[in-house]
């Protein structure tokens, strides 16, 4: 078997902010591991303030103070060479960005400049990493484009000339032009609606499998990781509470947070109502001790309160950080 | 028959843009026919797709924007007859909106329980103090809150579910007939989305007050609404009961709209994508 693409291990990265003598810390990301296989498409879901965001940005080493890794490390094991991302040097990393790690962005319009026609973030983005004479590199993205069923012409239009959807693709036409070994998304269909969205995870799912690279998706929707995700991760107050292959996690969570998101579901026909989670999600500058999902999960207990649960193996594959797995009901 | 609360009669608005002779006109809605009775409380669902024409219709109702042809009426009045401080605060106090994103509706740097005591001195018409924060209270334990938990707190105390929470409960100070909820729920948490969606299903029933429920989320107008409009492109392109519409769709963007709906369930034969 070979090495992961992706390896994460024992990763911390915190917000570190020190102002008027009062230090505040803000952990949003607290140990995670997490391996992501070579051509599969792993779900990253999970509420706001969760971690989802942090967690991306330390491992495309986006970072940026008040954000700091304080422990663990993230590595990449692409076809050539393998890169720990926070030991690499500046060249190293420019790169391998968006030649080997692209980023499909959840706002379109605000990646796209709004005064310069689509071409010119082709030529921007990918023009040096291709090193091609600039006519040779336009044909290129022209072919790109008409593989991915855009028409070469949006290359010449302006942003808001293009719908939502349409940007979208194009940003995902942009992230995908160099053909990257691995793609980052983040939250790229949270903002369309129900019929582009569609549309718009066919073309990634069609995309990914014909590069063959691998794909970490963000996104709180839980369908949309049932319907496009191999292997899903739930995060909760900066942890990975629960990992496993997305029909396994579907079928029996082994965490109480991931059983309430996936009951929590509306679904068409179905007009029975469905329960919010009460209480607040915790405050990672003070995060609740032991289990951080305690203060609102329904199967607490005293060791909950206590002491972190570890991540275990429950079954192949499928790993959870509770101590009360085996009580957690499937929906 | 019973008296009619809200009379959305072939209301049209165009929007035009650019000089005299590169004149662009937008058709935003068009010709759109809709009626809630007095004493029947329901919800009724808004849906379509971005630039469908749900907000301006919402923006109408709201006496926002005025149509620029036909008419709507609320309990009989003519909304273009609204006019002047005290009959727009009459028709306020009746009608009142709730927005998308409450992150954006509350000032950040203004404490929010203030917006729920202007809304009680203003649109309430109360004013001694005692009976601003016991109108304030009433509204927020009606959406599960109370003053004690708000009080003195600024939007960046609560999360947004919280907050959205406070915005429904300012809208109801004022003891409104109709809610006008503009996506409500699309800035927040699926986890947190069937709350909200439930709250504003328990208000119709307990309290009376009927809602125009505006989303492109078919799933959650299933389970809230009573009856449902589905607009495209300005135009209402089927509309009826919840059930009977959604269970078979007549029109084929009804169809399209249904059939893009992903099931939180993992196929059985693999990722839906993956076929």
């Amino acid at each position: 078997m070979n090495a992961p693409v992706l390896e994460v291990s024992g990763l911390r990265a915190y917000y570190r902010t020190s102002a008027f003598g009062i230090r505040r810390e803000v952990r949003a990301v607290d140990d995670v591991d997490l391996r992501i296989e070579a051509g599969e498409i792993y779900g990253l879901a999970g509420e706001s303030s969760c971690g989802k965001t942090t967690l991306i940005k330390t491992i495309a080493n986006a970072i940026q103070p008040p954000l700091e890794v304080l422990a663990g490390s993230v590595v990449f094991n692409f076809r050539d060479r393998r890169i720990d991302m926070h030991g690499a040097s500046r060249e190293e990393l420019r790169d391998i960005r968006w030649k080997r790690l692209s980023y499909i962005m959840q706002g379109s319009m605000n990646v796209l400049n709004p005064v310069r026609r689509v071409r010119h973030a082709f030529v921007d983005f990918a023009f040096r990493h291709i090193g091609r004479s600039k006519a040779e590199f336009l044909d290129l993205v022209r072919a790109h484009l008409r593989r991915l069923h855009l028409e070469p012409d949006v290359l010449d239009a302006y942003p808001h000339q293009l719908s939502g959807g349409m940007r979208q693709r194009v940003t995902i036409a942009l992230a995908t032009v160099c053909r990257p070994e691995f793609i980052i998304a983040d939250e790229p269909t949270t903002a369309l609606d129900v019929v582009v969205q569609k549309g718009v995870l066919a073309m990634i799912h069609a995309v990914q499998r014909e590069l063959g690279s691998s794909v970490i998706f963000v996104t709180h929707d839980m369908a949309v990781h049932a319907n496009l995700t191999d292997r899903l991760g739930i995060m909760y107050g900066g942890r990975l509470v629960e990992e496993g292959r997305t029909a396994d996690v579907f079928r029996r969570p082994r965490h109480p947070y991931t059983a309430h998101l996936i009951a929590s579901l509306p679904r068409l026909g179905d007009a029975a109502p469905k329960e919010g989670l009460t209480g607040a999600p915790p405050n990672l500058a003070d995060p609740p001790a032991g289990c951080r999902f305690h203060p609102r999960c329904p199967l607490a207990s005293d060791i909950c309160r206590r002491e972190a649960p570890p991540m275990t193996e429950l079954a192949a594959g499928h790993r959870a950080a509770c101590f009360h797995s085996d009580r957690v009901s499937p929906p | 028959m019973s008296a009619p609360l809200l009379e959305v009669d072939g209301v049209t608005r165009v929007y035009s843009s650019g000089g005299l002779l590169t004149r662009r006109r937008v058709v935003a809605v068009e010709g759109v026919d809709l009626r809630l009775d007095e004493g029947k409380p329901e919800i009724v669902t808004v849906i379509g797709e971005s630039g469908s024409g749900k907000t301006t219709l919402a923006r109408m109702i709201l006496n926002m924007v005025s149509p620029s042809a036909g008419a709507i009426r609320f309990r009989g009045t003519d909304l273009s007859a609204v006019r002047g401080t005290a009959a727009r605060l009459a028709f306020m106090r009746q009608v009142q909106p709730i927005f998308q994103n409450p992150f954006e509706a509350f000032n950040p740097m203004k404490r929010v329980d203030r917006y729920l005591f202007a809304t009680a001195r203003h649109m309430a018409g109360l004013a001694a103090p005692a009976d601003i924060e016991a109108a304030a209270d009433r509204a927020l334990r009606d959406v599960g809150l109370s003053l004690t938990e708000v009080r003195r707190r600024y939007p960046h105390e609560l999360s947004g579910g919280q907050l959205q929470r406070v915005a429904i409960a300012r809208a109801l100070v004022s003891r409104p007939a109709l809610l006008v909820a503009d996506e409500p729920v699309s800035m927040i948490d699926a986890s947190l989305r069937a709350s909200i969606v439930n709250l504003l299903r328990g208000l119709c029933v307990r309290t009376g007050v009927s809602i125009i429920y505006i989303t492109h989320d078919l799933a959650t107008a299933y389970s809230v609404s009573d009856r449902i409009m589905i607009m495209r492109l300005g135009k209402v392109v089927e509309s009826g009961p919840v059930r009977t519409v959604l269970d078979d769709p007549q029109h084929e963007y009804s169809r399209l709209l249904k059939s893009s709906v992903l099931s939180p369930e993992v196929p059985s034969n693999g990722a839906f994508f993956h076929a």
